[in-house]
């Protein structure tokens, strides 16, 4: 009894926290994606660097709260900081959006050279950000660490395995589920939620049921904008701030949109969970949980590891390709929100 | 009311539409007609501000529209319907119906928090509306069906709702008999006859029913390959030798056209 409550711990703590902290980081990048894919009608790969920008808006607003002596009590300043980071996000998306996306979209241009376009803005917002802020790794995080400390766990219940929960786990999945909620109901209580999915589902029409496109576009952009720095900020919080790393970043990202239906919200969500516990859950060595569960004479000698894992993010991959080979329009078969 | 000047609308090297010049008069029905491949189509969404055309222009009361977009068009009272249904299928017939006025009135988000007993009245308001709609085209029972999973007919049906739900100068329809039972036709254009007589709104409308334009239209419109080729009353096309002869080729002469 004690052995599978020990395993149970085990397992809790490296693949059920970490997972629906991962996945909700995933989740709420491939909503982004979604989203603009389903409005705007292309694969946005610069929404990795938009993540970037956001994490990297939320840091100096933070540094500038810090400057003044503002915190947030045991919670993270940087959490006081993001609404204003999303503010300056998506001023930035507004100006892509008016200075380059806008121009293309008027031709009428197709999507693959839309991707390609949005490569080139991947560019030059890297550029942007290496040139703000530097190359160099950020620690952000302050306020307590924990939650729940393992230590504490163990005290608590007397078992061998500890369980911790940090501050920024609790923080990442509790945004998530506030965010995610919000945006349902803009998308199916409001008029201007409603013909944004008019919008994406028959643009024709929209336009001639007197739909402004401009201010769908705007809105959308507004959409991807909070998005992007709410999912960026909470992964440099909950990690740390590198730079480079979203460009890495965006590759399961898109995987989790795709994996869902890229178009569909619900997909994206779902997809991002489905893609960070197999991560976890091909990557996690079983050995002490082998250990508990089996009699002694069985305990295993190797790690039991599906994956180094060195090889997490070519699990995405695999995903995606099976994925496509067995249903190319993703789980909830997108296209529209 | 609509004026079309001189306009041409050439796709590669198709002139779909070649230098067509029409009026449309205020509180009229105004019959199209045309063999397939005529233009009529390609004209009406010249004029709904789909495409820009490739010469030419068009006037709605005195005012330049020809290269508006489509939702200031909408704004100013034009509405259209596809020939070949459009619908929001992700969105229920009823959330269909009432996506049209909801862009009238439009709505800023702000309002939700402030005056959410406003929005609450006008969406009432706004349902009652469809509701009716439905009632009369008899698709009430499908209210909260998904728009995409209907059938042609009753897609058709949507379309014409659709324009019903506001209150426009003037409606293109494009074919919106086609699919559609004789019974339920018969109470369309019955519709379209009140709603032009009742609430003055201009009708223009594409049919290939000549029986149905006959009872409705003055006056017809003939397009051939792309050209205005004949206007005035049913009787006066159905007894035209340039429009037997389109219709039907050469070698057919002293034959009516039914
Ligand atoms: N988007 C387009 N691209 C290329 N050619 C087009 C396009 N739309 C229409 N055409 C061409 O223009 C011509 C006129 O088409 P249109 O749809 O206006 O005819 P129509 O009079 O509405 O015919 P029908 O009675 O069959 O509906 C046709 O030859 C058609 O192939
Ligand atoms: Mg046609």
């Amino acid at each position: 009894m004690v052995d599978i409550l020990n395993s149970l711990t085990l397992l809790t703590n490296y693949i059920i926290i970490p997972g629906l902290t991962y996945g909700s980081q995933l989740a709420l990048g491939a909503l982004g994606i979604t989203m603009v894919y389903a409005v705007l009608r292309f694969s946005n790969f610069a929404h990795g660097e938009l993540m970037s920008f956001g994490a990297m808006s939320t840091i100096l607003i933070t540094w500038l709260f810090q400057s003044y002596g503002l915190t947030f009590g045991f919670l993270p300043t940087a959490l006081l900081a993001i609404p204003f980071a999303a503010t300056i996000t998506i001023l930035y998306c507004l100006a892509t959006n008016s200075l380059v996306y806008e121009y293309y979209r008027e031709k009428k241009i197709d999507p693959t050279t839309y991707l390609i376009i949005s490569v080139g803005v991947l560019f030059f917002t890297a550029g942007l950000i290496r040139f703000i802020i530097g190359p160099d790794d950020r620690k952000f995080n302050d306020g307590n660490r924990f939650i729940l400390k393992a230590r504490e766990f163990k005290e608590l219940t007397g078992l061998n395995e500890g369980l911790a929960i940090k501050t920024t786990q609790g923080i990442t999945i509790g945004i998530t589920i506030c965010l995610v909620i919000l945006l349902f109901w803009f998308l199916n209580r409001t008029r201007t939620g409603k013909s944004m999915r008019a919008y994406s589902d028959n643009e024709d029409l929209a336009l001639l049921s007197g739909i402004n496109p401009k201010k769908v576009v705007i809105i959308t952009w507004v959409i991807t904008g909070i998005l992007a720095t709410v999912a960026g900020a909470l992964y440099g919080l909950d990690k740390s701030y590198k730079p480079f790393i979203y460009m890495y970043l965006v590759l399961p990202v898109f995987a989790s949109a795709i994996l869902g239906g890229v178009g569909n919200p619900i997909g994206a969500i779902v997809g991002g969970y489905v893609i960070a516990f197999s991560e976890l859950i091909f990557t996690f060595a079983y050995k002490k949980v082998a250990g508990y569960l089996l009699p002694e004479s069985l305990a295993p000698t190797g790690l039991i590891q599906f994956l180094s894992t060195d090889y997490k993010i070519a699990v995405s991959f695999v995903i995606l390709v099976i994925v496509l080979l067995v249903k190319p329009t993703g789980i909830f078969s997108g296209k529209t929100i | 009311m609509i004026f079309v000047k001189n306009l041409s609308k050439n796709f590669g090297g198709i002139k779909a539409v070649s230098n067509a010049s029409l009026t449309i008069n205020e509180g009229s029905i105004t019959g199209l007609i045309g063999p397939n491949g005529a233009g009529k189509t390609t004209l009406f969404n010249v004029i709904a501000g789909v495409y820009p055309p490739s010469h030419g222009k068009v006037f709605l009361e005195n005012e330049n529209i020809t290269h508006l977009p489509p939702h200031e068009l909408f704004a100013r009272g034009l509405m259209r319907t596809f020939q070949i249904a459009h619908e929001f299928s992700s969105l229920t017939v009823r959330e269909n119906l009432m996506m049209v006025p909801e862009n009238q009135s439009g709505e800023k988000l702000i309002d939700i928090w402030i005056r959410p007993s406003n929005i609450k009245k006008e969406e009432a308001e706004i349902t009652k509306k469809a509701n009716e709609v439905m009632d009369f085209l008899q698709l009430s029972s499908l209210a909260n069906e998904f728009a995409g999973n209907l059938s042609g007919g009753q897609k058709k049906l949507l379309e014409l709702g659709r324009t019903m739900m506001v209150e426009p100068k003037v409606v293109f329809l494009d074919e919106v008999g086609a699919g559609v039972n004789r019974t339920l036709l018969s109470t369309i254009g019955e519709a379209i006859q009140r709603l032009n007589r009742d609430l003055g709104y201009t009708f223009c409308m594409i049919e290939h029913d000549m029986e149905f334009i006959s009872r409705l239209c003055d006056p017809v419109i003939v397009m051939a390959e792309g050209t205005v080729l004949a206007e005035g009353t049913a009787e006066e096309i159905k007894e035209n030798q340039s429009v037997i002869e389109a219709y039907l080729g050469t070698g057919q002469k002293n034959k009516k056209l039914r």
